[in-house]
């Protein structure tokens, strides 16, 4: 059986399952209390991820150790790391509505990663210096765990967004009871991009001592994928300053989170 | 041995004849010696609280039994009335009030009762502490015997897991605890959070002390009048503070209670803004129990700031009374479930022990009247004295065998309690 279309097939019973659940009354059942209902999407998605890392663990290797330099691998990394969020999350919080947020958006990466196939020359892996494809992997690597991270605040932005509508406008559904308290939201949302912004900063520069050694050049200024990324970083430089000082937080906090996710997905979109 | 009930709850009953019956703790000896000193009782609990007087009792005649706490129920002398009704309370009036259940009815009432289903609030958590004190009493007099015991017991556990495993109890039920809820909902964890108490309306106050239980870091107070800020400050531990110092308190405050008897807004949106901008966004958590309302209701437009006012906690407890009521079907599975389970116990009790009974009484006959022959006969042969008791063996065993299978096939029934009654009688079983 193909690992990546068992690791697909595993996560979308998973994300329809947990999706589901959101229309259940007695999914949310006490915090504490894990349902028969949730015992099912977390064993669908375990199984699933270990596929996924069965499949990410072949792609390394085939890529002699220069991982996920590949459009499609990258995604399929980011879906990965996120399911891997996920798990500790559960662990941690039992905060099981989680699953229907972080589910579905990982099995549609991980879907959408099998139609980016680019060559593994993509990046220009040179079987060369062995420094430049540490750089390489270095930055691959730390930058999509960056965003990884951040994702996962705009996912919490996007709770917090949807919590604060129901609490504002007095509307007691089955989601309200099933989404953790905003505060909570808030300290993700914050948690998550003070974690994700060193990993993209240590990633960028990873890249850059790879350009030096590569393109010969620190910076490129046709080069649209570092564009991005400069402004990405230093938007969330910005996010974080105003977090800290000018007090951001709450509900401008998750719609800065949510912006800022737009700057990492372009990041993706101009790998290329 | 038959568990039966006797008893009157809110839903059969007025409070004029619930206060005539209920049963104060310092009463309670006296009223299970009474209790027990029927002969008809052989085990007797009285749980006795504010919506239900009930009597659980176990008997051999279940009948005699019934009537016997109905008789008990109609002498129960009351000092609320002592000179209008001296003599207790008249059978008219009582009995259209009192239910009975025997049996594997009884014992779901009894689970039901444990567990908050049949409590005018479903769910409700005292109902269960009641239930433990009056079992507790119970067994303090001797007035419980096994079967009471083992059911009692069975109920208390039961009402544990109906409480684990459906959200029953869960969720707020009362507007002042709904406020509590709601602020868990925006802060999660209350022990860094400030209440401040606008004015000294009932519901108010009982919010903060909701609030109090909680563990709240900080509480202050603000009325109209000082002294009377000063005065409930003292007894909330809080601080008191001037109303003229309401704005400024809020911007220390993450919840505010607002219950004043003003016939105006006392909190305006030009001072929430500012309160927003001083509080650097922090969420506020504004609530009006006031009518007419102290709160101007266009604050709740503003950003992180959550205004609610009495028809908005009224729609929350709805909201959860109805989530309560889905929950006690699943609850009504459960006990079923459980019911079932211990009702064979109950019956493996009886019947076991009568089936030998009925074949030593029977044994004992047939070994008596083969005696008085063989002694009329005079001598006999060993061998004769073989058919004889092989005859009248068969004959017995020939009789009993049909009502020995009823017996064990029926008793897991429906009637089964009525058929093991009918064998005790038919056969005079109790008399030795």
């Amino acid at each position: 059986m193909n690992p990546l279309y068992s690791a697909l097939l595993f996560y979308l019973v998973a994300a329809t399952h947990s999706l589901a659940s959101l229309w259940r009354s007695d999914a949310h059942r006490a915090i504490s209390h894990m349902s028969r209902w949730h015992k099912i999407t977390l064993l669908f998605t375990v199984v699933g991820f270990v596929f996924h890392t069965v499949v990410l663990l072949t792609k390394v290797g085939e890529a002699d150790f220069v991982p996920f330099a590949t459009l499609g691998e990258a995604v399929s990394f980011f879906s990965w790391a996120l399911v891997l969020i996920f798990l500790v999350v559960e662990l941690k919080y039992r905060v099981y509505v989680l699953g229907s947020f972080v589910l579905p958006l990982s099995f549609l990466s991980l879907l959408s990663s099998g139609t980016f196939s680019g060559g593994s020359g993509a990046l220009g892996v040179t079987t060369g210096d062995v420094w430049p494809r540490v750089w390489l992997g270095l930055h691959t690597t730390l930058s999509l765990s960056g965003i990884v991270s951040f994702a996962i605040a705009a996912i919490a932005g996007a709770m917090y967004l949807l919590q604060e509508h129901f609490l504002k406008y007095k509307q007691f559904n089955t989601l309200y009871f099933q989404l953790p308290s905003l505060d909570l939201l808030d300290r993700w949302n914050k948690k998550a991009i003070l974690f994700g912004f060193p990993l993209l900063t240590l990633g960028m520069i990873f890249g850059g001592l790879w350009a030096r050694d590569f393109l010969e050049s620190l910076w490129s200024y046709n080069n649209p994928k570092m564009a991005v990324a400069a402004v990405t970083w230093l938007f969330y430089l910005l996010v974080l300053h105003g977090r800290i000082t000018v007090g951001w937080r709450a509900k401008q906090a998750a719609h800065l989170a949510m912006i800022g996710f737009i700057g990492a997905v372009l990041i993706f979109v101009t790998l290329t | 041995m038959n568990i039966s009930v006797v008893g009157l709850n809110h839903k059969t009953a007025p409070v004029e004849t619930r206060e005539r019956l209920s049963i104060r703790a310092d009463e309670l000896t006296d009223t299970l010696c009474r209790l027990r000193n029927s002969p008809f009782i052989n085990e007797g609990l009285i749980l006795s609280t504010c919506n239900r007087v009930e009597v659980y009792i176990v008997s051999k005649e279940t009948e005699r039994g019934i009537d016997a706490v109905r008789q008990f129920l109609y002498r129960q002398p009351s000092d609320l009335h002592p000179k209008s009704q001296p003599l207790g309370i008249s059978k008219e009036v009582l009995d259209p009030c009192l239910y009975t259940y025997t049996g594997g009815d009884a014992i779901r009432h009894l689970f039901r009762v444990a567990s908050g289903l049949d409590s005018m609030v479903v769910g409700e958590p005292q109902i269960l502490g009641q239930v433990q004190d009056a079992f507790e009493q119970a067994r303090v007099h001797q007035s419980t015997g096994m079967l009471l015991n083992k059911t009692f017991e069975k109920a208390l556990s039961v009402a544990k897991r109906v409480r684990t495993e459906t959200k029953i109890a869960q969720r707020a039920v009362s507007i002042s605890y709904a406020a509590v809820e709601l602020a868990k909902k925006i802060f999660s964890e209350l022990d860094q959070k400030t209440v401040l108490l606008i004015g000294a309306g009932e519901m108010a106050e009982l919010a903060a002390r909701h609030f109090i239980t909680h563990k709240v870091s900080a509480m202050m107070i603000a009325n109209r009048h000082y002294d009377h800020a000063v005065a409930l400050a003292r007894q909330f531990g809080s601080t008191p503070i001037l109303m003229e110092d309401c704005v400024l308190g809020m911007t220390q405050s993450d919840i505010v209670l607002c219950s004043t008897g003003a016939p105006h807004y006392v909190i305006h949106y030009e001072d929430v803004l500012k309160v927003i901008a001083a509080r650097q966004n922090r969420p506020i958590f504004l609530v009006d129990i006031s009518v007419p309302r102290n709160i101007d209701p266009k604050i709740n437009t503003l950003d992180n700031v959550f205004l609610y006012d009495i028809d908005d906690l009224q729609l929350c407890v709805e909201t959860n009374l109805q989530a309560r009521k889905e929950e006690a079907l699943k609850a009504e599975a459960i006990l079923s479930e459980e019911v079932e389970r211990f009702t064979q116990w109950v019956k493996s009790l009886d019947v076991i022990p009568m089936i030998v009974a009925l074949k030593d009484r029977a044994e004992a006959i047939r070994q008596m009247e083969v005696e008085k022959v063989v002694g009329r006969m005079g001598a006999i042969t060993p061998r004769e004295r073989e058919l004889l008791d092989g005859l009248t063996t068969a004959v017995v065993n020939k009789l009993l065998h049909d009502p020995l299978t009823a017996l064990k096939e029926e008793t897991y029934s429906s009637n089964g309690n009525l058929m093991l009654e009918a064998t005790r009688k038919l056969f005079r079983l109790d008399k030795k």
